[in-house]
């Protein structure tokens, strides 16, 4: 049994304007230990799957298809059985660590109050656990930054309060969220050496969700690619890389610029990502696609092995005739 | 924290002296002195009351007389118009009746209006919502010289239940409706402050961090949320107390609580200067001292201001 | 400079089949979904018009200003006429009627209610009008002056206002009108430079936002003179929070006189505005002439009603952010 076991999940949100699907009918497994990258531009609808899995959506969003976590759906639970759940066995950490701590706390009360909750330590206890949490996380100076507010602590700290707040009843399933999107380059590297040495030394199963492809490269084992809420291509991160299948993933490796070819400009998917609100019939990234031949306005194509390859991907089109 | 205090008392103190200063020029600009009258008086008299009362000294010296008064000894001077009373004398026996239905409207406005705005925020889109939202949206057009009025015809004249005014020393069917009339409109802003900032800081990305920690709504409310809610909530309470303050007059006016507002108007009708400046200082200190204290509460609460 | 870097890439457009097929299919994507731009002012104009409340509020307004000009034409009675034949019975034979010619019934020295109400709007709205613009001209000049100039002026101004704001001013302006003698004018100065404290504080906020943009960074480097990127950039862009303010001003001002007025210590008669008339109509509910009460409290509460909404459809017409 896997750790995670997503099945056709579904994201929806009323708005004024109508129905935005964020999501549609995505499904992908996550073992223990392993660390899964969810990739795609902005409003391709991954960091909406993942709130769906915490049961975190805005008020207007609902949700279908069905999340086993450990054997147990998480759609069927009410918010105190989730409740039991969330950073106890399943943590997140959020792209913005300034807006996603509570400015109007210190850190040692915000850490502290999820150990008291879910471990019934008392403040005491709680304090000394969030003090060598942070020092796990090579957080300096650990027992002064803990009495701090967050606004008196850097982004890079900021990010590791967060990382070693979600670590602390040892989730099983860290979820981060863009982790490093609102940090400088070099705390980026940082941050994400230690959610490497966290994953090997706590054993956690990591959802990284990003846009950076440089970022996956290093970090996880599987990558999957999202556009306008739909998996286009699910494969190892190394077959990602190595052999890209969907037209999308190549427009997106050929948009990272490197430093080993020699290029005079940097490469651009043209056009902009689609309306959530009116999704094309067929697959989402055909009006942008090069290759798009009819059939590709008219009708999604499943998601599905190719060859003998281990990835699965949704596209229209043979490998052959994309080259 | 002390610095604070210590510079915040750096822009009341000169409030409070600029407050005297203008309010004594105004009474020295007014036309004919406070004892010119129908029937003049022979000069000599009219000598004789002004060494009396320290008129014949030069302005400044007046000025100087009528600060060390009121900082030494808190002394308002004497009445104009009523020769055998001081100016604390009027005002200690209007000052209670107003401070008692002043406190309990201002509890009122509070209390009601940040738990309507917050049940309003937390039900958001329910019947609460729409009825706490149109109750804020009537009350904009409803101030207290509407209020007061509307109260009487509906509970004096046509059901009967409650005195149309009066004090009896404040026993409470007396007290009900100045206090509604003088909170309402402060009691829709407070609510729909509190709304609007609630929905905001529960919209907030530290909200759902707090949701992903497995907290339960009420905690999450109560420990997350409510600070920063109550910090613009905060920042009205100076205006409101001030708009109360003002509103006490036409409270006392049309009630005949014989509070302090109806003093003032009295005094203003019959040109008495020196109550009306006695009144306006007392009442400018009471606001300047509050907002003090809110700022001082506000700092307390948000740790981005430093102390 | 620029040409030389377009035209470098157009060379390289040229020669790269790639870029070139992406080139067209931008075209294509640009022409099959046209886009149709609006001026900032357009957007406000029809975003102010979808607001229903916004809309009813400017008609009845207007019916309300069209009544204080075309009403007297129909009026039977001249607001100074006494009706001899009914003082002393208002409560038997004053009541609004429309054969003797009192549409709004009689007050309580016999005069026609229905012309007193005309004279009531216009002095009341006059009042409002006046205070606003005064509070809005003396406010904008300052705030925006502390908010341009910046540095030590700007703390000495604001402190000046923080200190003005903490007095009780009703009780100022009525020692005011106290001593300076109860005329019209001296209730318009009164009230509108009490009112222009809030009014400074918000447009040097502005200022300072406006001021610190890069479009006027982008102006001050390439040497613009300061009075043009006053008059070129900071004013048109405070135009839209002055206006929404200045709307929001006039019930304020309303208010404020009808206090004033209601204590009597305002417009004196044989003057009146809806303040004195509603102070009239509240002294006498106990005979039964409600009429007095509510006809003024009538017009009263409409106006304030539709300046609210007004202002509140110009705010969300101008600040899309808030929505």
């Amino acid at each position: 049994m896997s750790l995670l076991e997503v099945r056709d999940l579904d994201v929806t949100f009323s708005t004024n304007d109508g129905t935005v699907r964020a999501v549609n009918k995505i499904s992908f497994d996550l073992e223990a230990g392993e660390t899964l990258a969810i990739v795609g531009e902005s409003g391709s609808g991954k960091s909406q799957a993942v709130f769906a899995i915490m049961g975190l959506l805005a008020d207007n969003g609902s949700t279908s298809g069905s999340v086993l976590f450990h054997g147990e759906e998480l759609t069927h639970l009410n918010d105190t059985q989730l409740n039991k759940i969330r950073a106890n066995d399943m943590a997140m950490i959020f792209q913005d660590p300034m807006t996603s701590l509570n400015p109007y706390m210190r850190v040692r009360d915000q850490m502290s109050e999820v150990l008291q909750l879910h471990k019934g330590m008392s403040k005491s206890e709680a304090y000394n656990a969030c003090v060598s949490m942070l020092e796990a996380v090579k957080l300096p100076d650990a027992t002064s930054v803990i009495n701090r507010f967050p606004h008196e602590c850097s982004g890079g700290m900021r990010q590791r309060i967060m990382i070693a707040m979600s670590l602390l009843c040892q989730p099983k399933l860290l979820i981060a969220d863009e982790p490093t999107t609102a940090l400088d380059v070099t705390v980026q590297a940082q941050i994400m050496a230690l959610l490497r040495r966290v994953q090997d030394d706590f054993g956690t199963a990591i959802i990284l969700i990003t846009h950076d492809l440089g970022v996956v490269a290093g970090s996880c084992e599987k990558t999957l690619v999202m556009y306008g809420g739909r998996i286009l291509e699910y494969a190892t991160t190394k077959e990602i890389f190595a052999a890209p299948s969907h037209p999308y993933t190549r427009g997106l490796l050929s948009a990272v610029p490197r430093l080993d070819t020699e290029t005079d400009e940097l490469v651009t998917i043209p056009g902009n990502p689609p309306n959530m609100m009116e999704l094309p019939a067929g697959c989402p990234f055909a009006p942008r696609c090069e290759f798009a031949k009819d059939i590709c306005h008219a009708e999604m194509p499943e998601l599905v092995a190719h060859g003998d390859h281990e990835g699965l991907r949704a596209c229209h089109l043979s490998l052959e005739e994309l080259s | 924290m002390f610095n604070f205090i210590i510079r915040r008392l750096g822009i009341a103190i000169p409030t409070m002296l600029i407050l005297i200063v203008f309010s004594f020029s105004m009474m020295k600009l007014a036309p004919g002195g406070p004892f010119t009258s129908e029937r003049p008086l022979p000069p000599q008299v009219l000598a004789n009351i002004e060494a009396k009362y320290g008129l014949d000294q030069p302005e400044y010296m007046q000025l100087f007389n009528y600060m060390k008064g009121i900082i030494t000894q808190f002394d308002f001077g004497p009445s104009f118009r009523f020769k055998d009373r001081s100016v604390n004398d009027i005002i200690a026996q209007g000052f209670p009746v107003t401070l008692t239905y002043g406190i309990w409207s201002f509890i009122v406005a509070v209390t009601v209006g940040i738990s309507l705005g917050a049940v309003a925020a937390i039900k958001k889109n329910s019947w609460l919502d729409y009825t706490a939202v149109g109750i804020t949206i009537g009350a904009q057009v409803l101030p207290n010289f509407v209020m007061a009025p509307i109260l009487v015809l509906i509970f004096t004249l046509w059901l009967g239940w409650l005195p149309g005014g009066g004090w009896n020393g404040g026993e409470w069917p007396y007290l009900v409706m100045p206090v509604i009339a003088l909170s309402t409109s402060y009691m829709a802003s407070i609510a729909r402050i509190t709304r609007s900032s609630m929905l905001e800081v529960l919209n907030s990305n530290f909200i759902r961090t707090a949701k992903a920690k497995g907290l339960s709504n009420g905690s999450i409310i109560l420990k997350h949320a409510l600070k920063p809610t109550m910090l613009p909530v905060i920042s009205y309470l100076g205006p409101a107390f001030v708009g109360m303050v003002t509103g006490s007059v036409v409270i006392d006016q049309y009630f005949s609580t014989g509070g302090i507002g109806q003093l003032f108007v009295n005094s203003a009708l019959s040109r008495d200067y020196s109550v009306m400046m006695g009144i306006t200082i007392l009442l400018g200190a009471l606001v300047i001292i509050f907002n003090m204290i809110v700022d001082i509460l506000y700092a307390w609460i948000d740790p981005k201001i430093r102390l | 400079m620029g040409s030389v870097a377009s035209e470098k890439a157009n060379q390289l457009a040229k020669h790269n089949p790639k870029t070139r097929k992406i080139e067209q299919m931008a075209q294509n994507m640009a022409n099959t979904a046209p886009v149709k731009g609006r001026s900032l002012w357009q957007d406000a104009y029809h975003r102010f018009f979808q607001n229903k409340a916004a809309v009813i509020s400017v008609i009845a307004l207007t019916a309300i200003v069209l009544f204080s000009f075309i009403g007297p034409y129909f009026a039977v009675w001249s607001n100074e006429e006494i009706d001899w034949a009914r003082l002393g019975k208002a409560t038997e034979m004053g009541a609004p009627s429309l054969e003797n010619g009192h549409y709004f019934g009689i007050d309580n020295l016999g005069r026609d209610l229905y012309s007193r109400v005309i004279q009531g709007t216009q002095v009341s709205l006059m009042v409002g009008l006046i205070g606003a613009g005064i509070a809005v001209f003396v406010g904008t000049f300052y705030g925006a002056a502390a908010g341009y100039f910046g540095g030590r002026i700007d703390s000495f101004m604001m402190r000046l206002v923080d200190i003005l704001m903490s007095i009780p001013f009703m009780f100022i302006l009525i020692l005011m009108l106290v001593v300076f003698g109860r005329s019209l004018y001296m209730l318009f100065i009164g009230i509108g430079l009490l009112a222009w404290l809030d009014m400074a504080r918000i447009v040097r906020g502005q200022t300072l936002t406006i001021k610190n943009k890069e479009y006027v960074e982008a102006a001050i480097a390439t040497g613009v003179p300061s009075l043009t990127i006053i008059r070129r950039h900071i004013v048109p862009n405070l135009m839209g929070v002055v206006a929404v303010y200045a709307t929001l001003l006039v019930p304020g001002m309303i208010l404020t006189e009808s206090f004033i007025s209601f204590l009597g210590l305002g417009v004196q008669e044989p003057n009146t505005s809806w303040g004195a008339l509603i102070s009239e109509g509240a002294g006498t509910i106990n005979y039964g002439t409600t009429w007095q009460l509510f006809v003024p409290l009538f017009f009263f509460v409409v106006t304030l009603f539709s300046f609210f909404f007004i202002g509140d459809g110009l705010r969300d017409a101008l600040d899309p952010k808030d929505r």
